[in-house]
């Protein structure tokens, strides 16, 4: 449960994969809205991408739990010690809910944890705070740790990673959209339809990692299911 | 404004996909095929619409400082009946979209439209407005979907709209081929930056 047939180099894939390879923005596509909204300059971006570090990589891990002892298949087996049989129950049609419940309400007990303690980190965060909370990365990195069925330990690298790719993501159209403030593009073109396009130019090139798998577990030798899922390719009808 | 502005003002004009930039997410990821997309529209009009209208019944005695909650819930109820509906009639579908269906709770533009007007308004125009977003949303969504799978795959609705014989074979290799691009998700983003440009174009072209 905690480690499953992971070993430490297979995290390590794990961790490149979901930063670089299949990065939750450029490669799912995930958290756009406040990608877009919030990347005009580098420091704004910085602090919202490290809120959404923070806030993914924590809640991911609650979720986790979520999974494993309330919603899942069988997962309420825990309860027999008090003599109730609930192994049969599946609770799993709940999971939405509880997942965006756990994280509106992780969101708001961090905004008054961090305004508290560290009232500066308080006032850079501040109102990106709420924003996180429809932040579908945020969501998204928990469904797809469900999805996958990761045992404790690769399920914090995943969501971890994921955020820090996220992060990586923002900051780097940021800086792009720095420098695009004095180049010289068609007026229609200005503001969104040009980050559209520069995204979708950074999103090709992070598809040039697509099919290198490095988090195949080396043991059971299994894919994970979503690398065959999403690869889907236009039928050949060339042969040459 | 009169009531059926609600509906039809954000289908083009305001479009919340290509003005507001809300709910990219899901029309980046889900318009490979129009069919998935035409799925993926109904399932946000249908969320859309009534937790719009869930929202504005109960706008009055919401509490302020738990109204984002309270709004997650609703729309993660209605999320839960179009994720169990799909599952059980249209089960391929649901395993296409995978988690996407999900994902429309945290679609920015079904919760922007309880927090900027389902809160503010009765009923009956929340309803329409949260429609008429969502039906702007299906629009480029549809728009998208059927250009990416034209050109992709030379089919709509997996029906072969382009014939065999155009096809590049090995006795003929300079014929048509789909474009490979087309099918990759990127693409997405190069027709909704074009979509807005002529947008743009076009409202700059309206104010002269």
């Amino acid at each position: 449960m905690w480690m499953g047939p992971y070993s430490v180099l297979n995290l390590l894939g794990l961790a490149i994969q979901s930063c670089f390879i299949q990065n939750i923005l450029l490669f799912y596509f995930l958290g756009m809205c406040s990608y877009l909204a919030c990347s005009n300059k580098l420091k704004t971006s910085n602090g919202l991408g490290l809120a959404v570090f923070v806030v993914m990589s924590l809640s991911g891990v609650l979720n986790w739990l979520v999974h494993n002892f309330i919603t899942g298949e069988g997962a309420l087996k825990w309860l027999t010690f008090t003599g109730i049989n609930a192994a049969h129950i599946n609770l799993s049609f709940l999971e939405f809910l509880i997942y965006i419940s756990v994280i509106a309400a992780f969101v708001q007990v961090l905004e008054i944890v961090i305004d508290k303690f560290a009232p500066a980190l308080y006032r850079a965060l501040g109102m990106y705070l709420p924003l996180i909370t429809v932040n579908c990365a945020i969501l998204g990195a928990s469904l797809f740790a469900t999805v996958r069925a990761y045992p404790f330990v690769p399920n914090l690298v995943y969501v971890a990673s994921a955020g820090l790719g996220w992060w990586l993501a923002i900051a780097l159209i940021a800086s792009i959209r720095e420098k695009l403030t004095y180049s010289n593009i068609p007026a229609g073109l200005h503001g969104m339809g040009m980050t559209f396009v520069m995204t979708g130019l950074m999103a090709l090139a992070f598809m040039g990692f697509t099919g290198i798998a490095l988090d195949h577990i080396s043991e059971t030798d299994t894919y994970p299911l979503l690398v065959q899922e999403e690869q889907v390719q236009p039928e050949q009808n060339v042969k040459f | 404004m009169k009531l059926r502005h609600y509906y039809t003002d954000q289908i083009w004009k305001n479009n919340q996909i290509l003005v507001a930039i809300l709910g990219i997410c899901s029309a980046l990821a889900v318009t490979i095929k129009v069919n998935v997309a035409l799925t993926m529209s109904l399932s946000v009009i249908f969320v859309t619409g009534f937790s719009s209208l869930f929202v504005s019944l109960i706008r009055n005695i919401t509490p302020p400082n738990v109204r984002m909650i309270a709004q997650l819930a609703i729309i993660s109820l209605f999320v839960i009946i179009v994720d169990q509906v799909l599952k059980a009639f249209l089960y391929e579908m649901s395993l296409t979209l995978s988690v996407f269906v999900g994902l429309i709770i945290t679609n920015c533009l079904v919760m922007g439209r309880a927090e900027s007007m389902a809160k503010n308004v009765s009923p009956l125009p929340a309803f329409l407005d949260g429609l008429g977003a969502a039906s702007g949303y299906a629009l480029i969504l549809l728009i998208v979907g059927v250009i990416r799978e034209f050109f992709g795959f030379g089919s709509l609705f997996d029906f072969p709209i382009i014939p065999k014989s155009w096809y590049a074979t090995p006795e003929h290799p300079d014929r048509y081929v789909n474009s490979n691009l087309m099918a990759l998700a990127p693409s997405a983003f190069f027709i909704i930056g074009a979509i807005i440009w002529l947008r743009n174009v076009l409202a700059k072209e309206e104010d002269l």
